[in-house]
């Protein structure tokens, strides 16, 4: 097609999956119908924040662990401070 | 603990240590514990222990010969039988080097799961008794009872109401054909020669036949509990079923087999941690309170079962 504008003749680009056409002289953009939205909608989930990334005990499955144990299995990363260190390091050595 | 017995023991360790000499340049003897059960003292490469006075001799004596049968897994006991002393039944052992208790994260524990795997794997050398983890988790219980009151008590006692009479040291264990060692724990390793030798296991005192699950049952109530990192109990556990230990099976879910100790073994740590808060006049700690919210918990979740077990 050519540009409404200039009469240039317009070339075709494909923004994230959307169909645009774009002047090769004055370099303006023609969009079709909802192809707008579309972009917005991209825009919008661009700038959102990126999803957390999964904890390391999802990348590998946590071992099974008993219903009656610690919320979510005993495997939660949180728990291991200095304080639970040292007086679980204790636990470790005696009866 | 009495100063002569002690000071005597002392004596027989430098003794057993240089059994050619009058006097020796080693130096002083080194209390290595010294607790209403045992009394254990250094000298140079020897140990010798005072077991608790209650010891019964000829189960004793049965679990020094399992000890000597058994090199590679067990540390070998310098003399075959205990000899008395103030009333107590002394033992003669090589000094190994401990777990640093100060790096639970450098812990052995693929070198603890695989001399267990070896030790249930192992028909017992001689009769033995049963193995004595029940007796013990009994006894906390009775400790916790005959203490003042505490907010922690009664979840702790409720949650010891709903393990199995076995458990509770009131029926015959499960299994009497299995060897355990009854008392597994970080302080039970050693490498012998010093540093430098392998890991073994010691302390013969809870050794017996019995469920060989009970000796998992520490490190997996620990995990449970979420005191014990997954990576930690996924090494132990992957090198005890890599050797061939049979208290689980080898693959899928171990829970069918580890739930009921490793539930009298939360009860049991959690009943010793609110008794020694008790004496000690302080609150729990952090992990302290975990275990007895674990045993808070236990009352509403039905006890697994081992796939075979008889009901």
């Amino acid at each position: 097609m050519q540009c409404p504008k200039c009469h240039a003749p317009m070339h075709t680009y494909n923004r994230n999956g959307v169909q645009i056409e774009q002047c090769a002289n004055c370099r303006g953009i023609f969009l079709d119908y909802g192809e707008l939205e579309a972009l917005t909608r991209l825009e919008s989930q661009w700038s959102q924040p990126a999803p957390p990334p999964p904890p390391a005990a999802q990348a590998y499955p946590a071992p099974p662990a008993p219903a009656w144990g610690a919320p979510h299995g005993g495997h939660h990363g949180g728990h291991y401070g200095h304080r639970r260190q040292k007086s679980f390091g204790h636990m470790l050595f005696s009866s | 603990m009495t100063a002569p017995l002690l000071s005597d023991l002392a004596a027989r360790a430098r003794a057993a240590a240089h059994p050619h000499a009058d006097t020796c340049a080693c130096g002083a003897v080194v209390t290595l514990a010294d607790r209403v059960d045992a009394t254990v003292v250094r000298h140079a490469g020897t140990v010798a222990k005072a077991h608790a006075p209650d010891t019964d001799r000829a189960a004793l004596t049965a679990r020094l010969t399992t000890a000597a049968r058994i090199p590679g897994v067990l540390l070998p006991p310098l003399a075959p039988a205990p000899v008395p002393l103030h009333g107590r039944l002394v033992t003669f052992w090589p000094y190994g080097s401990p777990v640093d208790p100060g790096t639970p994260d450098a812990a052995p524990w693929e070198a603890a799961a695989t001399l267990l795997a070896r030790l249930h794997r192992t028909p017992p050398p001689v009769p033995l008794p049963p193995m004595r983890g029940p007796a013990k988790a009994a006894h906390a219980i009775a400790r916790l009872r005959a203490a003042a009151p505490h907010p922690a008590t009664t979840a702790v006692l409720h949650a010891w109401a709903t393990l199995p009479a076995w458990t509770r040291h009131e029926d015959a264990l499960p299994d009497t054909g299995t060897l355990c060692h009854g008392d597994l724990h970080l302080g039970q390793l050693v490498r012998q020669p010093a540093r430098t030798g392998p890991w073994l296991l010691i302390d013969v005192d809870d050794l017996g036949v019995g469920p060989a699950a009970w000796d998992l049952a520490r490190p997996a109530a620990w995990y449970a509990c979420g005191l014990l990192p997954a990576d930690a109990w996924t090494r132990f556990l992957t090198a005890y079923r890599a050797s061939g230990g049979p208290a689980v099976p080898p693959d899928g879910d171990p829970w069918p087999a580890l739930d009921v100790p490793a539930r009298a073994l939360t009860v049991q740590t959690a009943a010793r941690a609110v008794t020694k808060a008790l004496t000690a006049d302080r609150p729990l700690d952090e992990v302290e309170q975990c275990l007895v919210d674990a045993c808070a918990r236990m009352a509403s979740v039905p006890a697994q079962l081992p796939r075979n077990a008889a009901k």
